[in-house]
This record gives C-alpha cells, sequence and structure tokens, in this order.
C-alpha cells in the first residue's frame, strides 16, 4: 500500500518538474535560423561542389595535368585545353590553357579525390548549398564559367 | 413562441461563432505554444504573429476534395465529423459564461454536457469503423476503451460536486460558490479535503476525454499513421480538428464551472464574464502545456491510471464528501 501511494506521489512530482522545465523553456529566445530569411556561415569543413580556384588575375590556377580528372572516382569532371602562344623572356612558347571544365554534380559524391590529388592548388569545394532544382541539367556545372562569373 | 425560436436560433450561432473561432485560434495559440517551447516561433510568416494562418488553413481545407475511400460505410464516414463537432457546440448551448450570459440554462445542464460528450466517442468510434482501415479500426477501439474507462472517474468527480452543491445547474453551481475564491469548490475546507485531489482527477480526465496528448491514444501517430481519422481529408479532418479544441473550450468551461467558481472573482473585484474567460483560457494553456512536455503514454498505463489510480481516490473522496455532508 505504501508503494502505491509512493508511486502516485513520485509520479506526480516528476511531471511537474517536466513541466518546470518546459515552462522555463518557453520564456527562453528561440534559437532557429528563419531560413530562407536567414542563412547561417558554412563550417570550415563544408563541402560543397568543387569550384575552380584563380590566381592573381583571375585566371584559374588548374595546369590541366588532368589528374583530377583520372583521380575520381565517379568519372564526373570533363576537362578541355587549348594551347596559347605566350611570351616567356622574349620567346614563344605553347602552353595548354583550360578551355572547359565541367562537373557532373548528379555523380559527385564528394570524396574530394580531386582536390587532394591537384597539384597546383587549383581545386577548392564551395560553400554552395542551396542547390535545388527539378531538372537534372541545373547539376551539370560549368566551373569555368562560375569562375568568370564570379571574377565579373 | 417565434421568439423562443429565434433565441434559439440565435443562441446557436453565436454558439457555432464561438465554437469556431475558438477552435481556429487554439490551434494557432497550440502552434505557437508549442513552437516556444521547443524554442522555435511557429507560425509567423501569415499576417502580424502569423495570426492570419487558421483562415488560410481553413481555406485550404476547403478547396480540398473530399474523398470516400472505397469499400467504406459511407454513412457512417460522413456522420463522424459532423458527430465530433455537433455535440461540442450543442454543449455550449447550456453553459454559463456569466449571470446573465447563457443561451439557455437547464437544470440538468451537467448531464446534457456529459450526454453530449459521450457522443464525442461516437464519432471516433463510427470513423474508424466507418473507414475501412486496419488502422482507424484500432484506433477506435482503444479510443473507446479510453473514453469509457475515463468517463467513470469524470462522473464521480462530477456527482461529488453536484452532491455537494445540491443541484445539476450550472448556474446554481457557479452561483453557489459566488463570493471569493475560499467559496470555491476546490477549496479543501468547505466540502471536503480531498477537493483539490478531485479537481486534478477532474482535469486529468477531461484531458483524457478530448484524447489529448498525453492521452491521444486514438491519433497515434507514432505507430497509427493518424488514428481514426487516417482516412479523412479536407473538410472531414477540419471538422474533427475544430471538435477536438471545441471540446477542450467544453472541458475547460466544465472545469471552471464545477470547481473553480465560474465567473466569480477570486478577490471580489470587478464581477463579470471575463473572469469566466481568464480561467477557462488559463486551464486551456495548461492543456497546450501538458501536451508539449509529456510524451505519449501507452494503452495500459493509460488503463492503470484510471482503474487503478482515479477511479479508487475518486470514490474515496465521493464517500468522504457524502459522510462530511451528512455529520456538518
Ligand atoms: S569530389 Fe570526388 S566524386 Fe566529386 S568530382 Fe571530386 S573526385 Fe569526383
Ligand atoms: S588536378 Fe588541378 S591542375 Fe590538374 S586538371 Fe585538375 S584542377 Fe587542373
Amino acid at each position: 500500500m505504501g508503494g502505491y501511494f509512493s508511486e502516485i506521489f513520485y509520479g506526480s512530482k516528476s511531471l511537474l518538474i517536466g513541466m518546470g522545465i518546459t515552462f522555463r523553456e518557453f520564456f527562453k529566445p528561440t534559437v532557429t535560423v528563419q531560413y530562407p530569411y536567414q542563412t547561417i556561415k558554412m563550417s570550415a569543413k563544408f563541402r560543397g561542389h568543387t569550384e575552380l580556384i584563380a590566381d592573381e588575375e583571375g585566371k584559374p590556377k588548374c595546369g590541366v595535368c588532368g589528374l583530377c580528372e583520372r583521380a575520381c572516382p565517379s568519372s564526373c569532371i570533363t576537362l578541355g585545353s587549348i594551347s596559347v602562344d605566350i611570351e616567356v623572356d622574349g620567346k614563344v612558347k605553347k602552353k595548354k590553357v583550360l578551355s572547359k571544365y565541367e562537373l557532373d554534380f548528379t555523380k559527385c559524391s564528394l570524396c574530394g579525390q580531386c582536390v587532394e590529388n591537384c597539384s597546383f592548388g587549383a581545386l577548392e569545394f564551395s560553400k554552395e548549398y542551396n542547390l535545388a532544382s527539378t531538372r537534372k541539367e541545373d547539376f551539370h556545372f560549368n566551373l569555368l564559367k562560375r569562375l568568370e562569373e564570379r571574377n565579373a | 413562441m417565434s421568439l423562443t425560436l429565434l433565441n434559439v436560433i440565435v443562441a446557436v450561432v453565436i454558439a457555432i461563432a464561438f465554437a469556431a473561432a475558438n477552435a481556429a485560434y487554439l490551434v494557432w495559440a497550440e502552434r505557437r505554444g508549442a513552437a516556444r517551447i521547443q524554442r522555435r516561433p511557429g507560425p509567423n510568416i501569415n499576417g502580424p504573429f502569423g495570426l492570419l494562418q487558421p483562415p488560410l488553413d481553413g481555406i485550404k481545407l476547403m478547396t480540398k476534395q473530399l474523398m470516400i475511400p472505397g469499400g467504406a460505410d459511407k454513412i457512417l464516414f460522413m456522420v463522424a465529423p459532423v458527430l465530433a463537432m455537433a455535440p461540442a457546440i450543442m454543449s455550449f448551448v447550456t453553459i454559463p459564461f456569466s449571470q446573465g450570459i447563457a443561451a439557455h440554462n437547464m437544470e440538468i445542464g451537467v448531464l446534457m454536457i456529459f450526454a453530449f460528450a459521450s457522443m464525442g466517442a461516437m464519432a471516433t468510434l463510427f470513423a474508424g469503423w466507418g473507414s475501412r482501415n486496419k488502422y482507424a479500426v484500432m484506433a477506435s477501439v482503444r479510443a473507446v476503451s479510453q473514453n469509457v474507462s475515463y468517463e467513470i472517474p469524470m462522473l464521480i468527480t462530477a456527482i461529488t460536486v453536484v452532491m455537494a452543491t445540491g443541484s445539476m445547474d450550472l448556474k446554481t453551481i457557479s452561483l453557489a460558490q459566488a463570493g471569493g475564491f475560499w467559496h470555491w469548490n476546490i477549496f479543501p475546507s468547505l466540502h471536503s479535503p480531498l477537493m483539490p485531489i478531485s479537481f486534478i482527477i477532474f482535469f486529468i480526465c477531461s484531458l483524457a476525454e478530448t484524447n489529448r496528448a498525453p492521452f491521444d491514444l486514438g491519433e497515434a501517430e507514432s505507430e497509427l499513421v493518424a488514428g481514426f481519422h487516417t482516412e479523412y481529408g479536407s473538410m472531414g479532418f477540419g471538422l474533427f480538428f475544430m471538435g477536438e479544441y471545441a471540446n477542450i473550450v467544453v472541458g475547460a468551461s466544465l472545469t471552471t464551472i464545477l470547481f473553480l467558481g465560474g465567473w466569480d472573482c477570486p478577490f471580489g473585484i470587478f464581477p463579470g464574464v471575463w473572469w469566466f474567460l481568464l480561467k477557462i483560457y488559463i486551464l486551456i494553456a495548461t492543456f497546450i502545456w501538458i501536451r508539449w512536455t509529456f510524451p505519449r503514454t501507452t494503452i495500459y498505463g493509460l488503463l492503470n491510471l484510471s482503474w487503478k489510480i482515479l477511479i479508487p481516490i475518486s470514490l474515496f473522496n465521493l464517500l468522504l464528501t457524502a459522510g462530511l455532508l451528512k455529520v456538518f
């Protein structure tokens, strides 16, 4: 019989403690981010799709070595290059320049192989996460064009 | 005769308007309150403080198609939502909000409200049975056993009050408690020292009777999809939803009248209907607060609570009150 009443007593007490907790929470400020009116800064380790890094002149740092293309386990990188003549110390030399960098983000697993393999340090992860779309084509990124748009 | 008819029509219109407005804005209050407890702002986009949310929700529900699943019992399926809402509105007719504000005062108001409240269980049963859905049937079985077991302690506590006051008339019961909070039925030294506990029992039972969390086993989403209204969309669902909130208002009003002195002011100042409204909204806020604090119980826990704790204690208080009334 004593157990019966102590069970009721401790049960009611725990219920009141619970109600006390929610009562205090009620008056605390809200902690949620009002997306899309507010956004938060993504953390340093956040991996969005890859992005080309520009040098001082705004050109891609990429040397078109093709390592990223080969390293990618999902084969989602397609590179293109053209040779251009450049003058170095008065002599005309040929140099390969990146003309196309296509990333098929529908297949990318964000593994980071491309970023780690790039010996020119020309790739990074963007902080982009607003990428919703109903069309697959929207996820075939032309990174060269994106770089130009960023420069503009 | 025609005047009486007019009176009745006006009363019913006001009762419907009051019930519907309450239902709409209690949903808003509930969502805002729940959000605050969970440290988020809740609906805040439509209108100031999200106040346009309820009418917009209503429009959305009304523009949806009312689907009747194949194989469902059409009549029961259609009757159930109406049956969920109508008794709550009917109960408003006899609730005295203040000395002069009562649509129709009845000698047997308490009985009438309990009679209509039990019709709410019928709505759940019809909805579950009529929609030809396993989840819905399970839910209505639960809801009915819950309603049956919680009606007993609720009625016993109500009888205790009726016995102490000597009347079933809600207005007489309220008037008997006039003159400050020490005259209210909840006050321990008045009728029986167990009255505050009876009040808590009554409050718990009205939570259970209105199928509110933590007793909302009839719509346990985690195991029964949406419970008895799984198959309902459109305004059919809307009526169930509004019926739930209208029932909450009825439950809070009844608790106020039976235990908290109706429209009586605790200190005898500014008498009027606002004390009644203040009391019911405090009770409703507690309903919401409880819902967002406690997890759902199991059906066994629920029935054990009723049969092993609430019924014995309320019976004991009934006997004690009867004894004390006889002695003094
Ligand atoms: S992150 Fe991985 S999958 Fe994505 S492009 Fe780079 S190598 Fe390919
Ligand atoms: S590994 Fe780096 S430098 Fe080589 S092609 Fe890829 S991005 Fe360009």
